[in-house]
């Protein structure tokens, strides 16, 4: 029979080591904390939300197509792109933290809701770290409260309502792609230089939140620079013929037409604007003109003739001369053969900021990822030195001013650069009125 | 404002006519399927979509071209620009050539007749033959599928964008309606090409009517319309000329999709945009009338257009969006056979 003693020494050794067992979990966990999603194996997966079906799907495959290459050029395959030209040289072509990036895909279907199930499913199902994409801001403020909810990072895709980094920003929610408010700024001087400080506007506006700040910023900007508002007319985003609401413009004494249309419903009341005559028409001693504040390479060629002469603006151009978007572009067309559109370099930006900002993280906890994009300045990315400002993460940066092209040499010569809009030209403060109303919260790692 | 406010009405008047043009070809052959097979056809809208698709396919087939080396020019990558010249252009020279592919969408009537008569000939023997006895709602969903189908298909091979298929050139720009009936310059505009849509639409209507009022096919077509079983007892073969009928209902829409292209760029969602539209407008005229649908088409059309009108809509906002669904209500709780509607049709 043994007889358990506790003297002094005994006591102490017990004690230490019951404390190194407690502490033993916090010692290796103290500077990663549990998040959603980690990555465990040698790989990270990536979810790109784009438009695969319905109107954008065009749009939303040249945005795969760049998401694609940005993973290709992550991993260390092709020429490497942007990460050539990148100012930030954390990427080093080996993945993101030495792990295999990897992609999964979902269609948004441009509708909120199923936008909201491809990225629950990839979020759930496929373990993504992070959602990407989209060609419509109704989606993106939809996606971007769902990655909140769930704590992933959503870097938006197309999105150009004032709301996405207004009222409805969000702590896990980063746009690269310029606002409503930065077109009206860039481009009303351009058109009061064009067509003089004396005009009348009448604005057609789709009926959703887009189309909304996009009218009140173009309005706004124009009306700063002497232009009178006529009308604005809330269109149906459902439309697909607009000759009744364009009728009631020849006698309204207007003499400009503002569409604040994309997609679908730009090409049509663009192509019956033009059928009506509109532009062969004299109004108040001067030639009636007509904009489209937001382009797309895409819908300009399915405008076809009708853009010509056309202004607009646009977040970014394959015809730009900066070395960044001349390695874009050319790895983009020996590709595809097709250069890139302006929402495809978005996206692929996007996920080479991602990327970039985990490295500089060291960590793909949202929490860290969120810190190190905050108020992150670079540059090499096709818009000039760029800052994703920390107080609602919207990236500013130069804008361009875009015009129909006259006479175009190539299918793909559809719209000529008028002017690069410096970015001090279209900074706004935070509490700018028309972004107010919103709060970025918290940031959430889902753990 | 008593002119601007005349100018207006007569303006949406001649755009209720364009859309009503649309609206009443497509539900002419919608009832013309209703009233020979039975067949409530929800692939009728995508009958008209590949018929404006008629427009863009020979608009390319005319656009074929050989490609040369430019070294002079250089292409977005830099490389020597690859030069598209159409074999059209080079086979008939410059200004023969470029007439040809500029009258495209003219030319795609002649193209379309035939295709759509196929379709329609295919999608009636292939599919629809197997519903005749089957319930109505079988049939919408069958059909509904094959819209989809065709969609998907139509996607896959030409995009999700719209596509630009012009006018001939001396038919763009527009015309000044408003001198012509007396008022001042510029004040009523209306573009060349939806006058030519209005007429066209009226010659095809005339011309459906006309054969199933004075040929001996069309009479027998109505009397089988009227009574299939007796027509088939006179040792008629009633089921071979609907199969024709649907052909020819086929044949409409695409012609009528056809002559659409120039006003807006096609898409492969432009039929769906129209089916249900044109099912209201088939049913306030009243299920299996050909008259009624041509006169709901054109009723509907111009309502639309006036509940667009900022005067109307700042009275009443969103009436442009309900307004047909609003007059559809009205009129089939006062008319529930709808405005031209015959007794015993659907009422089984």
């Amino acid at each position: 029979m043994t007889k358990f003693q506790v003297n002094r020494r005994t006591l102490i050794k017990s004690g230490a080591a019951f404390g190194a067992g407690l502490a033993l979990p916090t010692i290796f966990t103290s500077s990663a904390r549990a998040y959603l999603n980690e990555p465990k194996g040698d790989t990270v997966t990536l979810g790109f939300n784009v438009p695969q079906t319905g109107p954008y799907a065009d749009e939303g495959l040249d945005e795969l197509r760049a998401q694609e290459l940005a993973v290709q050029h992550l991993n260390g395959e092709g020429d490497g792109g942007m990460l050539n030209t990148f100012s930030s040289k954390a990427l080093k072509g080996n993945g993101i933290l030495g792990k295999k990036v990897t992609f999964v895909s979902g269609d948004t279907q441009t509708k909120s809701d199923a936008a909201r199930a491809a990225a629950k499913s990839m979020i759930e199902k496929d373990g993504a770290v992070m959602i990407n994409g989209g060609s419509s801001s109704g989606v993106a403020v939809a996606v971007q409260g769902l990655c909140q909810e769930a704590g992933v990072i959503f870097m938006a895709g197309l999105t150009h309502s004032n709301d996405t980094t207004g009222k409805d920003k969000k702590r896990n929610g980063f746009r690269h792609f310029f606002n409503a408010y930065m077109s009206g700024e860039a481009l009303a001087p351009v058109l009061a230089k064009a067509y003089g400080a004396d005009r009348r506007a009448y604005h057609l506006t789709a009926d959703y939140t887009w189309g909304w700040t996009q009218q009140e910023s173009i309005a706004k900007a124009t009306e700063n620079l002497g232009w009178e508002t006529v009308n604005n007319v809330l269109t149906p985003l459902a439309a697909t013929d607009f000759s009744s609401y364009i009728a009631p413009v020849l006698n309204s004494g207007a003499d400009v037409l503002i569409l604040n249309h994309y997609g679908g419903n730009m090409v049509n009341s663009l192509t019956n604007a033009v059928q009506f005559g509109l532009r062969d028409k004299q109004v108040n001693g001067k030639q009636f003109e007509i904009i489209v504040p937001l382009y797309s390479e895409l819908m300009a060629a399915g405008a076809g003739a009708n853009v010509r002469g056309v202004y607009g603006s646009m977040n970014w151009n394959w015809q730009l001369q900066d070395e960044g978007s001349k390695a874009f572009v050319k790895s983009f067309g020996e590709k595809y053969g097709r250069p890139p559109s302006n929402s495809a370099h978005t996206c692929y930006v996007q996920t080479l900021l991602y990327a970039d900002a985990c490295e500089r993280a060291g960590t793909f906890d949202p929490c860290g990822v969120v810190e190190a994009l905050e108020g992150f300045e670079f540059d090499g990315m096709g818009n000039g030195p760029t800052l994703y400002r920390a107080d609602d993460h919207q990236c500013f940066k130069d804008v361009l001013v875009m015009k129909g092209t006259e006479n175009p040499t190539n299918e793909y010569d559809t719209l000529e650069i008028v002017e690069v809009t410096p970015r001090a030209q279209v900074e706004y403060a935070p509490d700018h009125p028309m972004f107010a109303g919103g709060d970025l919260g918290q940031c959430n790692s889902g753990a | 404002m008593r002119a601007s406010f005349m100018d207006a009405i007569i303006l949406q008047i001649l755009n209720g006519l364009d859309k009503g043009s649309a609206y009443a070809m497509i539900a002419l052959g919608l009832t013309l399927i209703f009233g020979t097979l039975g067949v409530v056809n929800f692939a009728h809208g995508a009958l008209f979509m590949l018929g404006a698709f008629c427009a863009v396919t020979l608009q390319r087939m005319l656009s074929l071209s050989y490609t040369i080396e430019d070294p002079t020019q250089k292409d977005f990558l830099g490389n020597p620009l690859k030069v598209d010249t159409p074999y059209i252009v080079s086979w008939f020279g410059d200004s023969a050539g470029n007439a040809i592919v500029n009258w495209s969408v003219p030319l795609a009537i002649l193209f379309a007749i035939p295709v759509m008569l196929l379709i329609g000939y295919v999608m009636e023997r292939g599919l629809i033959k197997h519903f005749y006895k089957r319930p109505h709602a079988d049939q919408i969903l069958v059909t509904f599928g094959l819209a989809i189908v065709i969609q998907e298909i139509v996607k896959y091979f030409y995009g999700a964008n719209p596509i630009p298929t012009p006018a001939p050139d001396m038919f763009r720009g527009s015309v000044d309606f408003g001198v012509m009936i007396g008022f001042a310059q510029n004040e009523i505009i209306y573009p060349y090409w939806r006058l030519v849509y209005f007429l066209f639409s009226a010659v095809i209507i005339g011309a459906v009517f006309a054969f199933l009022r004075f040929t001996t096919f069309g009479m027998v077509v109505r009397a089988g319309m009227a009574d299939r079983e007796t027509v088939g007892l006179l040792g008629i073969n009633i089921d071979k000329r609907f199969t024709i009928m649907f052909g020819i209902a086929a044949a409409v829409a695409g012609l009528a999709g056809v002559m659409y292209a120039p006003i807006n760029s096609p898409n492969y969602h432009m039929g769906m945009d129209f089916l249900v539209l044109s099912f209201v407008v088939v049913v306030v005229g009243g299920m299996g009338s050909l008259p009624g649908a041509v006169l709901a088409g054109f009723l509907l059309g111009i309502l639309e257009s006036f509940a667009s009108m900022n005067e109307v809509k700042s009275v009443i906002p969103g009436i442009d969006q309900i307004i047909i669904y609003l007059v559809a209500i009205i009129i089939l709780l006062t008319r529930p056979r709808g405005l031209m509607g015959r007794k015993g049709v659907m009422e089984e």
